[in-house]
């Protein structure tokens, strides 16, 4: 199989032997230096396998003898992010946390923080925005259960509302249907008296006979003027605010059935910085007091 | 003569030494010196190119308060280009870009007009390579000397030549190395923490990396850089056409070449002698004579070397000189050079040069010194209030771009009861007043609320006003304030 091999005339170089119209394809040899380059990058690699993860085995890999892994390399630098940050965070628990403020690099840091462990561990019910849901308060605005300012909205967060926690916050409301306390009519008529306060009605017969079963049920939490009382947690009822939604249908099962949720106690999950960090992310929503 | 027993039979070997290697050697260049006003133009521009990159980074420039005092300065760390009065910020990088298409048409330009002037002049690689034959021909002698070196057994003699020349070579590129990280930081705090051990690691590392590519191209590599590793001897093909000005051997006037004696007559036969001096002193090691090629960078030494010997022999020179295509093929040495600079090509590449060249400048002096912009909270896009109003909120962030800090004011317009807080400062601040220190951005959570019955459509236009209390730049941006469905 011997093949003719062709020199171009004017270089004095191979072809390929690859033609086309005529013209015909040189075979430049490449500069040796490349190919040292080559055999450089080849032994490079074997010391490569040596020192670093490289091989595949059955159940394992071979592991090099710097011992490196990316694994490794991210739990370093987690382990530096939180040295790093270790000075902040002891100063957090600290300082006075209406006094956090005042200091713009404790403050920018704290919210930061707030903002991704709100991420984490409250955005499954309140919502990645804190807009809330219906039974989950929106945490933007300014209507709150048990206090606005940093100090009520840390305690919140650390004990919980009717949390398993000795601390809790503890407020209730009765199922007074279910409890036999009012019958279907005067939950009615005190739905359309609580509807009444922040809305024209019809029916202002049932208004006026509602707001005697309310003086008599509902004041002790909710106030003579109904605007809540946030030592239970009572919600103000004249505003433009619904816990649940606005709806007679679901003020009538509020009523019926009362109504319990439950905040976790994130003392025993959280530490005291992150809880400090919530907190001044939350006041800083915009409906802070 | 064949001995006619022997049956002579056609054959070749099919793995014949030295058809075998896919891979050439490389041969050494050695370069003899050239003398004349290429060499000494060569020399010229070595010097000042070398002087601009060597002193650009000491050049001081006072940009009042937070700036640096540096003229020339990449910033990485605090992410600013500074040059001259020029001063770049991340989001801005388009001036570079614009600056790279400058340099790239220029240099398209200047090939169509005269050839490889950038590869034969001023290309750092060219510049390094000739400051590293210089250093070599100091210390181990001309061409002959060095030939005569490369052959010689190692001796006491050669072994302190090579190391002489070695070392001087590392120290130019230590040196090199050295003014490149300059460009990035103050230089002369730099410079002594570079002696005193105290500069970064990667001040270091970058003069080390960069004192071997300068060693390494420079005295080791030199052709082979521009030959093999760098693309612009392909792309130059297609910017030289017949008026470019090259490096051109008149053929018809040189040949047929050969020896020439004293006194013979030049009757029927080319002027050249066939001297080989301008493959002598040529760095690329090729022959001019075999017409533009690649490898060639239009250093134009081949053209020095050639004259001298035209003088010698008593003829008129230029046998070898910068000319347009159709020179070779003349072979009149009196030849007068038909330029035409202005030809559709070029007028191309000017008019290009000329329109980014005009809004760069544009753009740059109507360049901003504040920027202001807002971004509407989109999660949740709105918030009902207790008394019934809707809030929006919005993160404003105000770019103060000069040397001084400012003041500025926020206004909101464009809903009627609008009421807009800041969130670090409360609702009692009336007017809105920020303070956003030099050269610095600063960003501030706005909070916009509106009474319900005011909101005519579910989305109303407003604007967020930012005003130098001090000056008078205004910035109005315009976003939307979102409420629920109408």
């Amino acid at each position: 199989m011997s093949k003719e091999v062709e020199k171009d005339d004017v270089t004095g170089t191979e072809t390929t032997g690859h033609e086309w119209d005529g013209i015909k394809e040189l075979d430049t040899p490449m500069p040796r230096w490349w190919l040292w380059t080559m055999y450089g990058t080849i032994i490079w690699s074997i010391g490569y396998w040596i020192v670093m993860p490289a091989w595949p085995l059955v159940s394992s890999y071979t592991e090099g003898f710097l011992g490196y892994s990316s694994r490794g390399a991210l739990e370093q630098e987690l382990e530096e992010a939180n040295e790093a940050q270790a000075g902040d965070r002891a100063a957090l628990v600290t300082t006075e946390l209406e006094d956090i403020k005042n200091n713009d690099q404790l403050y920018q840091f704290a919210l930061r923080g707030g903002k991704s462990a709100f991420a984490v561990n409250c955005s499954q019910c309140h919502g990645s925005g804190a807009a809330g849901a219906p039974g989950f308060p929106n945490l933007n605005d300014d209507d709150w259960l048990w206090g606005g300012s940093v100090d009520q909205i840390y305690e919140t967060i650390k004990y919980g509302i009717r949390s398993d926690h000795d601390d809790t916050r503890i407020g209730e409301m009765p199922a007074f249907l279910t409890n036999e306390m009012l019958d279907r009519s005067q939950i009615n008529d005190v739905t359309e008296y609580v509807l009444s306060l922040s809305d024209t009605r019809e029916d202002k017969e049932a208004v006026a006979r509602g707001e005697v079963v309310f003086q008599e049920n509902c004041a002790s939490c909710h106030g003579e003027n109904a605007k809540g009382n946030r030592e239970f947690g009572a919600p103000n009822l004249t505003d433009a605010i619904w816990f649940y939604g606005k709806d007679k249908d679901v003020i009538l099962r509020t009523i019926s059935r009362g109504r319990n949720n439950v905040m976790p106690a994130w003392v025993d999950r959280l530490d005291d910085a992150t809880i400090r960090q919530l907190a001044l992310y939350v006041h800083s929503l915009g409906g802070g007091e | 003569m064949v001995d006619s027993s022997v049956e002579n039979i056609d054959v070749r070997p099919v793995n014949k030494k030295e058809n075998r290697s896919l891979f050439a050697k490389r041969e050494k260049i050695q370069p003899k010196k050239a003398r004349g006003s290429f060499r000494r133009l060569k020399w010229v521009i070595m010097g000042v190119t070398l002087a601009i990159y060597y002193i650009t980074p000491w050049i001081r420039w006072d940009r009042g308060e937070g700036g640096p005092d540096q003229a020339v300065l990449v910033d990485l760390a605090r992410e600013r280009f500074y040059f001259f009065f020029i001063e770049i910020w991340p989001q801005e990088v388009y001036y570079i870009t614009g600056l790279l298409i400058l340099a790239a048409i220029s240099l398209f330009l200047v090939t169509s007009l005269f050839g490889r002037a950038w590869c034969g002049y001023s290309c750092p690689q060219t510049v390094w390579t000739d400051l590293f034959i210089f250093v070599e021909r100091m210390v181990e002698g001309d061409r002959n000397a060095r030939l005569k070196l490369d052959k010689a057994p190692m001796s006491a003699s050669k072994l302190s030549k090579r190391v002489l020349k070695h070392t001087i070579w590392i120290i130019i590129g230590v040196l090199t190395g050295g003014a490149w990280v300059f460009y990035f930081a103050d230089a002369p705090t730099l410079l002594v923490e570079l002696f005193t051990l105290q500069a970064p690691v990667v001040a270091y590392s970058s003069v080390a990396l960069l004192t071997a590519t300068t060693y390494v191209f420079g005295g080791l590599m030199r052709e082979q850089v521009c030959t093999y590793m760098c693309p612009w001897p392909r792309i130059q093909g297609a910017m030289v056409d017949e008026d470019t000005l090259t490096v051109t051997y008149h053929g018809a006037r040189g040949e047929p070449r050969g020896p020439h004696k004293k006194n013979e007559s030049w009757e029927g036969r080319g002027h050249c002698i066939d001297c080989n001096q301008c493959v002598a002193v040529c760095p690329m090691g090729i022959d001019i004579r075999d017409g533009l090629q690649l490898e060639c960078i239009t250093c134009a030494l081949c053209i020095d070397a050639c004259n001298d010997v035209m003088d010698k022999v008593n003829l008129p020179r230029g046998l070898i000189s910068y000319d347009t295509h159709e020179g070779q093929f003349d072979s009149n040495p009196e030849r007068k050079l038909k330029l035409r600079f202005i030809r559709p090509r070029t007028i191309a590449y000017g008019a290009i040069l000329a329109l980014v060249g005009a809004i760069m400048l544009f753009t740059l002096l109507n360049r901003s010194v504040l920027d202001v912009n807002v971004i509407r909270d989109r999660n949740p896009l709105f918030v009902t209030l207790s008394d019934g109003s809707i809030r929006n909120g919005y993160t404003v962030k105000i770019l103060n771009k000069v040397h001084e800090t400012r003041q500025f004011r926020i206004d909101v317009e464009g809903i009627a009861g609008m009421t807009a807080w800041l969130e670090v400062s409360g609702e009692t601040d009336r007017p809105l007043l920020v303070t956003v220190p030099a050269d610095a951005l600063s960003s501030y959570k706005l909070y916009v609320s509106a009474p319900a019955e005011n909101l005519e459509e579910k989305s109303m236009d407003i604007d967020v006003i930012v005003t130098d209390v001090d000056g008078t730049e205004r910035d109005v941006q315009e976003t939307s304030f979102k409420g629920p469905e109408k």
